[in-house]
């Protein structure tokens, strides 16, 4: 069999959900994504964290085959997404604050359209089962436009999983909603990760988020990954109390561990004072 | 907000074969659907779609009423500014229906979602031009019924050639829609305006009001390799000749393949740059 052949026929239970080697993206004169390489593991819940214009969006676009790499791969359960995407769109899945559904049609005329775009058998049952989940029976037959922020996110989200996907991509899932709505979808995300054994890949500068989400955390900065490991594991590393503080040493470029307290004395000393 | 209890995702659903025919046509029809569901949640679309072709008719057939008066012949001729109105509404308006519905995915932020869906490209251009053309039916049919009661003007008079005018401009207008939908992919909905101006463009080349001879000789080589002028020239020739030239239409339907090809070149040239630009990230913005 030739490459192309193993190409295009990407193995449906060995691929990882998300190998990354090398990748890069420039626009112009900047580097948004520089020679990133991560791999997802089946069923686990990671986190892109970085600051704005860290490269965490063109990231998640690239592995939606919304962005075409300048160089690197992307694969997604094996499938380059470059050129085989349609092999696996249905097995992903997609949530972000700032795509919108069409506002004049109903919550339930949205959810049908894309229910038929993702091949889901049976339209209304599947519909039904969503709202139950999501607390959406109320909201089914008005306009998307009349919704709240937080109502918008559960009635994405109900579409993000519409085919149950087995990758689950969000970028910034609960940006603009309050503590107890952000809250809310964020436990409704873990819980759908454990039951399906989905992957999720997170792109967020949410530290509450990451912290109670996120099984590892990818740090980007400047388009490069600076830190890939767990919440916990950052955190000592770092020698910090929270994810928070591991964030704002790595966007203020301050170095980790014994060596951060060696480079920046004047954080230290104002750390000991307190 | 109540407790959130974790989402159970229970019989994890069903999903239909991806790859085939009727696949591609199934995720056709849900876009499709998705414009009928928004072209029924708004009355005044609806009345919107009839109200511009219906205003050019009264116009023009008002003219065409006042000028029988005169002692032209050619404007004693029967329904010609009344049958160039009506076909080049054709033209006009599924081009336009094609672009708008394109910009409407912009303006509601919600080409990314389909962008990630398992829907081709190639199936969003299917969708597109197949509403297009439901979109014209339901704008023309009323003003071509109009046409018939108040001035006496029957499109059908035409006959069979009709079929052909309509398919000929059906596919120009899906060309020109292809290439507005690629720049407005690439540039964003900057480029908007010109989804509207690029049809007008057309309008003085495509000899809508006039026959092809009264060009400048260079001029009219530029117009005969337009598909449209051909079904100008050909409507002229049966309503005030009684004369149907086939061979036109053949020409025509040849240069509406390779401007169709052109146009499908064009769209996926400017989808493809407008991912390696990272366009589709700012898109609604």
């Amino acid at each position: 069999m030739t490459e192309r052949q193993t190409t295009k026929e990407p193995s449906a239970s060995s691929a990882a959900p998300v190998l990354v080697r090398d990748l890069v993206k420039v626009y112009g004169k900047v580097t948004a994504v520089d020679h990133i390489s991560f791999t997802l593991e089946p069923g686990t819940t990671v986190a892109l964290l970085g600051g704005n214009g860290a490269g965490k969006t063109t990231t998640i676009a690239m592995l939606l085959g919304l962005v075409v790499p300048t160089s690197g791969e992307v694969r997604v359960f094996g499938a380059d997404i470059s050129n085989d995407r349609d092999l696996v769109a249905h097995r992903l899945n997609f949530q972000s604050a700032y795509v919108d559904l069409p506002m004049r049609l109903t919550v339930r005329q949205n959810l049908t359209v894309y229910a038929g775009l993702y091949g889901v058998a049976d339209i209304d049952s599947r519909i039904a089962y969503l709202a139950k989940e999501l607390q959406l029976d109320d909201l089914l037959d008005r306009p998307n436009g009349k919704l709240s922020a937080g109502q918008k996110t559960r009635v994405g989200l109900a579409k993000a999983l519409l085919n149950a996907p087995e990758l689950l991509l969000l970028d910034e899932p609960t940006a603009s909603l309050d503590p107890d709505t952000a809250d809310w979808i964020r436990r409704a995300l873990k819980g759908y990760a454990r039951e399906r054994g989905a992957t999720l890949l997170l792109a967020s500068h949410n530290m509450t988020e990451v912290e109670r989400l996120a099984d590892r955390v990818i740090l980007l900065d400047a388009g490069q990954i600076v830190e890939d490991g767990t919440p916990r594991e950052l955190i000592e590393t770092y020698g910090r109390e929270t994810l928070e503080e591991v964030f704002l040493d790595v966007v203020r470029g301050r170095a980790s561990g014994s060596a951060r307290r060696d480079l920046d004395p004047p954080i230290a000393v104002m750390e000991e004072a307190t | 907000m109540s407790e959130a209890r974790a989402i159970s995702v229970g019989a994890t659903p069903v999903l239909l074969p991806q790859t085939g025919v009727r696949a591609a046509l199934r995720r056709i029809f849900a876009l499709v659907r998705r414009y009928i569901y928004l072209l029924r949640s708004s009355g005044i679309r609806l009345i919107e779609l009839i109200y511009w072709p219906f205003l050019q008719m009264l116009t023009w057939g008002f003219l065409q009423k006042y000028l029988a008066g005169t002692t032209s012949p050619l404007a004693q001729a029967a329904g010609v500014l009344i049958g160039s109105v009506l076909l080049w509404d054709i033209l006009f308006r599924t081009k336009i229906g094609f672009s708008t519905t394109f910009i409407e995915e912009m303006w509601s932020r919600n080409l990314g979602n389909l962008l990630t869906s398992p829907l081709r490209p190639y199936e969003l251009v299917a969708a597109l031009s197949l509403w297009s053309v439901i979109r014209l039916l339901v704008s023309m049919i009323p003003v071509a019924i109009a046409a018939y009661f108040i001035f006496g003007f029957n499109l059908l008079d035409l006959g069979l050639p009709l079929a052909a005018f309509f398919a000929v401009l059906v596919l120009t207008s899906w060309s020109l829609g292809l290439i507005s939908a690629g720049v407005i992919l690439r540039y964003g909905l900057g480029a908007e305006e010109l989804a509207w101006s690029l049809a007008f463009l057309l309008l003085p080349l495509c000899c809508v009001y006039y026959p092809v001879s009264v060009l400048p000789e260079w001029l009219q080589w530029v117009a005969l390799a337009l598909p449209p002028t051909h079904v100008f020239e050909g409507m002229r020739s049966i309503l005030l000749h009684n004369v149907f030239d086939a061979t036109e239409l053949w020409r025509a339907l040849a240069l509406n393949a390779i401007y169709l090809v052109i146009g499908y070149l064009a769209f996926s040239f400017f989808l493809r740059s407008a991912r390696v630009k990272g366009s589709l990230l700012q898109l609604g913005e």
